[in-house]
């Protein structure tokens, strides 16, 4: 087994259409609860994540401090998660149902680095 | 933690009530910009960490610290609710006049408020329905539209507009009006008409229809907590919502066609509303006159009463037509009232008393009173003059469950 890093990018604008109605909220939470309860049931989400903020500061160097990433960007890093899989095309197959792809977002799927000697 | 059905649904009411009290009616698109922002952090956050013990406290929290925030910001330049203006301006009484307006007992107020101020007689009914489901039920103007069987973009419009007649008062009603009465009556009959809208709209049957007659019951239990209020047609109101409601589960038989109310299996009524339907008819008992929500719900009580349509005591329910016709004559009671003498003397009493109804062409496009005279014709033998009206009513549905329903009882006179 190895680890794979999803990260979720998502579009900010898109997510406002997710909750457009209460209804909307509800039927767009339902279906993430699902398919993360389906990847643990499967014993594949090793570490469910963090969600993140969207702004932050980005540092490139002491004198070097920035604002950022901004809410108007297309594809933000909304939070990650942690899977176990036997290879990069299942963790692949395994993101295929996930909800971000609704609201116009992505998976970036990315095999953790093994100790290996 | 699983999350508990339309659980954002149910919050926005809540929540909108509790930021308008403190942002004032007029910044109302402000309060409900708040909700939104809540359940998107909320979606954000859940989705990867899972819904947390208590979403309610959660999303209840974010929205106050949001509330915080703004009245910070924007205090200088933006005049809030003019009652709490002082209270706001501080740093000293802020937090705790923000907290005071997420309290239960307030929000529940200014729900009931809220409710009274969409009932506004400058308000065509229609809108003041629309305005209910959209601010205290959190319905989507699309899903209102859909319910309603009316265009996305008109129900928009009709929400809008209600919107900037609720805006353009400084304040919500106040409860101790001297209009108080008159509005009640209106907030009585919007509430009906909620519950009319889902139990017999014209829209498919969908969940959202149902969906419609709870949240309809739960807006007059609100209305029945404040003593005021409860009045003894607000209770009968409330009856005939729960007598009515129990048969929901008995509307759509195995197969998921359309049991018509005669033909239900009645061991599938819901019996806890049944029992509630009962004891709010006994609270409403008192008071001089009976109102036309007192016989509804009567007439739905005795129904209830029996466990076949034999058993049924059809005199008493022909007696009770006749008071309503007295109360609110229409020519839809007319038809039930001729439905129920055809069940008590006979088919060809049914049929006299469906000819005579007055102003019966207002029912030319009501799909049931040809099918009334159908099955009266049917039961007296006169299968021909039976399947002609029946065919006649199924070009009237409004909907492929009512066309399935009524173009098999077709087909089967034609087969006798």
């Amino acid at each position: 087994m190895t680890q794979f890093l999803y990260i979720y990018r998502i579009d900010p604008a898109a997510r406002q259409e997710a909750t457009s109605t209460p209804e909307a909220a509800q039927q767009r939470m339902q279906l993430w609860m699902k398919w993360m309860a389906e990847l643990d049931a499967k014993g594949h989400l090793k570490d469910r994540g963090q969600p993140l903020e969207f702004g932050g500061k980005v540092v490139r160097g002491q004198k070097a401090v920035t604002d950022g990433p901004y809410a108007e960007a297309k594809d933000l890093v909304g939070g990650y998660s942690i899977v176990d899989a036997s290879d990069i095309n299942e963790a692949v197959e395994l993101s295929h149902g996930c909800p971000v792809f609704l609201g116009g977002g992505s998976v970036e799927v990315r095999p953790v680095m093994k100790m290996d000697y | 933690m699983e999350l508990s059905e339309h659980l954002f649904r149910r919050e926005s009411g809540r929540l909108v009530a509790a930021l308008t009290r403190i942002f004032g009616i007029h910044n109302l698109a402000l309060a409900e910009d708040v909700v939104q922002d809540a359940f998107c952090r909320a979606l954000e956050v859940w989705k990867i960490r899972g819904v947390p013990d208590n979403p309610s406290a959660w999303l209840m929290a974010v929205a106050r610290n949001r509330a915080l925030d703004v009245v910070r910001k924007q205090r200088t330049a933006q005049t809030f609710a003019p009652d709490l203006a002082r209270a706001l301006e501080s740093e000293w009484t802020l937090a705790p006049t923000v907290d005071e307006a997420f309290a239960n007992s307030t929000i529940r107020d200014e729900q009931l408020r809220m409710m009274f101020s969409c009932c506004h007689p400058r308000l065509p009914q229609e809108t003041q329905v629309a305005l209910v489901l959209n601010i205290l039920c959190g319905f989507g103007a699309r899903e209102i539209a859909s319910a309603f069987l009316t265009g996305r973009a008109a129900m928009e419009k009709r929400v809008a507009r209600g919107k900037k007649v609720l805006a353009g008062a400084t304040r919500l009603f106040d409860l101790s009006d001297a209009e108080f009465g008159q509005r009640l009556s209106a907030v009585r009959r919007a509430l009906y008409l909620l519950f009319n809208e889902g139990y017999h709209g014209a829209s498919a049957e969908t969940p959202v229809r149902a969906e419609l007659c709870f949240e309809a019951i739960r807006l007059t239990t609100l209305l029945l907590e404040m003593p005021a209020a409860a009045q003894p047609d607000t209770w009968a109101l409330a009856a005939l919502m729960c007598l009515h409601a129990a048969r929901l589960p008995a509307r759509v038989d195995a197969t998921g066609e359309l049991s018509p109310f005669l033909d239900q299996d009645r061991t599938r009524w819901d019996a806890r509303l049944v029992q509630q339907g009962f004891a709010w008819l006994d609270r409403g008992a008192t008071g001089p006159v009976a109102s036309a929500y007192h016989l509804e719900a009567a007439i739905a009580a005795v129904h209830a009463q029996a466990e076949t349509v034999e058993q049924t005591d059809w005199k008493a329910i022909v007696r009770l037509y006749d008071s309503m016709m007295k109360v609110a004559p229409s020519p839809v009671v007319a038809l039930n009232r001729a439905i129920a003498i055809g069940q008590c003397d006979g088919p060809e009493r049914g049929l006299q008393a469906l000819h005579e109804i007055a102003n019966r062409d207002r029912l030319r496009r009501y799909p049931f009173y040809p099918a009334a005279l159908g099955e009266f014709e049917r039961r007296r033998g006169d299968a021909a003059a039976a399947q002609a009206y029946f065919a006649m009513a199924a070009s009237l549905a409004r909907n492929p469950a009512e066309r399935r329903f009524l173009d098999r009882r077709a087909r089967e006179c034609a087969a006798t």
